[in-house]
């Protein structure tokens, strides 16, 4: 079922990730992000913002170990650890953010 | 415990599905913490040339992902010498993919080893698994 954000009809695939990567607009995150009755704070954006640029140089979603260790090198420890991403994203780092972010589900997620 | 995977990369990175199905396959794999190696021989030493453009064949430019299989500690990746050379190719026409040493405070150390027939073979003797691509 597509998703409505700002007046357009956005079309997602059956586990609600974007169809076209170029739909992607923050208002999407903020739309997602509401239908799992979740607020995004600084930090969410900091992590989806993270795997945007991620995604822009590797041309892939990350999985969440890799993740993991890419936003320790590049945030810090604190913020690079499972316990910190998944108080974020309680269902999942790599998949919710992801979705958010308007990426693909990530490679390696099975 | 970790079983030894050579994935083997054989053909041109566009115009099959192969290079990018092998591709996906390995970063799927790494996820089960096995001993990856990868290795490019015959055409699929094109995988791993710099400035690659898919601009005129509208398919998705995957070459950049290369440079992630470090993230996947994915960092054994041979490249066989006489395939390279046969093609006018050398070490400066393909990308430089790096990984980093965790263990020695983020050292950048290069993942390709540029290796002969020979060289390849052993290593190939010594894999529990090989997956041809």
């Amino acid at each position: 079922m597509p998703i409505e954000v700002n007046g357009k009809s956005l079309e997602v695939d059956e586990e609600g990730y974007l169809a076209n990567l170029n739909d992607w607009e923050p208002a999407v995150a903020e739309v997602m992000a509401k239908e799992e009755g979740l607020d995004l704070s600084d930090d969410h954006w900091e992590i989806i913002n993270f795997l945007r640029e991620y995604y822009e140089e590797y041309q892939i979603a990350p999985a969440v170990r890799v993740l993991t260790k890419a936003v320790g090198k590049k945030l810090g420890k604190e913020k690079g650890n499972s316990k910190y991403l998944y108080e974020l994203f309680p269902y999942g780092p790599g998949k919710q953010a992801c979705k958010y972010a308007g990426l693909p589900k990530p490679t390696g997620c099975v | 415990m970790a079983k030894k995977f050579m994935y083997m990369n054989t053909k041109a990175p566009y115009g099959s599905i192969y290079a990018l199905e092998s591709l996906e396959v390995v970063l799927i794999g790494a996820a089960f913490e096995q001993d990856v190696s990868l290795a490019f021989i015959d055409d699929g030493v094109y995988q791993l040339t710099k400035g690659q453009s898919t601009d005129g064949i509208g398919m998705k430019n995957f070459s950049p992902t290369y440079s992630a299989l470090g993230d996947y500690d994915v960092n054994k990746i041979y490249v066989e010498k006489e395939s390279l050379e046969e093609r006018g190719l050398s070490l400066d026409d393909l990308q430089h993919l790096t990984w980093e040493d965790e263990d020695e405070d983020w050292a950048e150390k290069d993942s390709i080893r540029l290796v002969s027939r020979a060289e390849l073979a052993d290593v190939i003797d010594d894999q529990d698994v090989v997956l041809s691509f």
